[in-house]
């Protein structure tokens, strides 16, 4: 296998963003990426998109996007693992370029969530769960990653209020991040405050619905050298994916994650590194108890300890471990295709030293986690500064 | 796409209705709904078992914003119940006070009407737990 570097980034605009279609937000992050990688041709791109069907109505997402880009000619293709769906694209790329099918790949992600009912979203969300056996009897995702919530705290102790310091702590970052989506801090109070949605889980446990798109050009080492610009290099050092049984109830025992923790192993043995080696992360926070029992599950604390660590610091910026810099699917926003591709950007932007008041000092080894449903599809990568 | 389409909800009527599962003849592993391959061994031959309605509440949440589907029923408890025999189901806790719910409550499944497609359409069946 080549090595592979991600070469250019770009988000487009996040949030409710009722002035621009899902074409627009896409082309808007791919120029981006495409302006910052300093090229005007790719040979393939990967589209992550959870739902457009659902959400707007049109499929052959990569005909459509190749075409809006100018880019009618090459390969492009649109993956879809629900929420995973830009972590896969971005696997799906780096397969590409380190085969050698493609020394340059456009790797994006795009949702347009907001075109539709409050109702309808949910509907096309729950389509993630398992039809028959969880969303038939009334389940929705809130209440699945609820259930989750419920057996962790039964299982390890963990409190309401530790719960509640995730929020606190990703609002926290991404009130230092111009692209999120809620830049308001928020307190533990107010998150025990806010509107019940699925008990444990209040409103302000839940990654909000978003617009928005994120891409990044990935290249072999090679061609990386030559546009590096005097840039630091990001190399992807190691990346796994893995599956999970479908149904939350299927899982023996629902306070872990199996495919996130098999996804990681994959990402560690490639890359020839270890938990203790990542200095920063951006995971999968889609509600509150998910950054916690993904942080156990990949190693980066011990089990049963997930609840301790928004709580005591060591996950905040400034603490030993910083998880979800950029805010997070909480604050930034969870335009489920997107975001993916979006916590690369993040790493990207952080290892190149450029993440201003939100920067982890000195930071070389970063990782993504992105899952889809209650875990039944999750991907890792590990990124590092290329010496 | 409605989720009631009739022939979709025929298909389930012999797990939904009669609780008919598969027990795997290699592995022993109950199936809930039935498939063709065992998800514990990949054992492909398996035997019809019908599912004890009793069992225990494993994990619950309380629902208060819920689907269009079910939206005239929030808040309501939904539950993962473990079967007498192992089979885990995922569904609603009927006739309770949220409250009392705990982890471990006894409950047994009831049929019960889950959803329905307007006033014209299917009226699909299910099962409820409720406290035994």
């Amino acid at each position: 296998m080549r090595d592979v570097a991600i070469i250019g980034i770009g988000l487009s605009r996040w949030g409710e963003i009722w002035d621009a279609s899902l074409r627009t937000l896409w082309t808007e992050a791919a120029l981006a990426a495409l302006d910052d990688a300093g090229l005007d041709h790719i040979d393939a791109i990967t589209v992550g998109c959870m739902s457009p069907g659902l959400f707007i109505g049109q499929e052959h997402l990569g005909g459509l996007l190749a075409d809006e880009l100018g880019m009618a000619g090459v390969p492009a293709t649109r993956v879809e693992s629900a929420c995973a769906s830009g972590g896969v694209a971005l696997r799906t790329a780096f397969a590409e370029v380190a085969a050698g099918l493609a020394d340059v790949v456009l790797a994006t992600g795009v949702e347009k969530m907001t075109d539709v009912s409050g109702d309808e979203c949910t509907a096309a969300l729950a389509a993630a769960a398992d039809a028959e056996v969880e969303v038939f009897p009334g389940a929705t995702f809130p209440a699945l990653y609820a259930m989750m919530a419920r057996a962790h705290m039964a299982r390890h102790g963990t409190t309401r209020e530790q719960l509640a310091a995730v929020a606190v702590k990703n609002h926290r970052h991404g009130s230092l991040n111009p692209h999120a989506q809620f830049r308001q801090q928020i307190s533990v109070a107010d998150v025990l405050a806010s509107a019940k949605v699925a008990e444990p889980l209040n409103i302000l446990d839940c990654s909000p619905i978003t617009d928005g798109a994120a891409a990044v050009v990935l290249a072999d080492l090679a061609t990386a050298k030559r546009l590096a610009k005097g840039r630091p290099i990001v190399r992807i050092a190691g990346v796994g994916q893995a599956s999970d049984r479908m149904a939350l109830q299927s899982r023996r025992d629902m306070t872990t994650l199996p495919a996130t923790t098999a996804a990681g192993e994959r990402a560690f043995k490639m890359a020839g590194k270890a938990p203790v080696d990542i200095q920063l992360a951006e995971v999968h926070d889609c509600f509150t108890i998910a950054e916690i029992v993904v942080l156990e599950a990949l190693g980066l604390c011990p089990a049963g300890q997930g609840g301790l660590q928004a709580e005591s610091g060591r996950t905040a910026l400034g603490g030993a471990l910083p998880v979800n810099p950029s805010g997070g699917l909480k604050s930034k926003g969870h335009p489920v295709g997107a975001t993916g591709v979006a916590q690369a950007v993040e790493i990207v932007t952080q290892l190149r030293g450029a993440a201003g008041p939100r920067q982890v000092p000195g930071a070389r080894v970063g990782l993504t986690q992105n899952m889809g449903g209650t875990g039944a599809s999750t991907v890792v990568h590990i990124l590092e500064v290329a010496s | 796409m409605s989720p009631l389409n009739p022939a979709r909800t025929a298909r389930e009527y012999p797990a939904r209705y009669r609780l008919e599962a598969a027990r795997c003849d290699a592995c022993g592993a109950v199936s809930y709904p039935a498939r063709l391959v065992c998800p514990a061994c990949r054992g492909r031959k398996f035997s019809p078992v019908t599912l004890s309605p009793e069992g225990q509440v494993l994990t619950w949440s309380v629902i208060h914003v819920g689907p269009s589907s079910h939206k005239h029923e929030v808040p309501y408890a939904l539950a993962i119940v473990e079967l007498t025999g192992g089979a885990r189901v995922t569904c609603q806790i009927a006739d309770v006070d949220p409250a009392a719910i705990r982890i471990g409550m006894p409950v047994r499944l009831e049929f019960r009407r889950i959803q329905e497609d307007g006033e014209a359409g299917v009226i699909a069946y299910g099962h409820k737990a409720v406290p035994a």
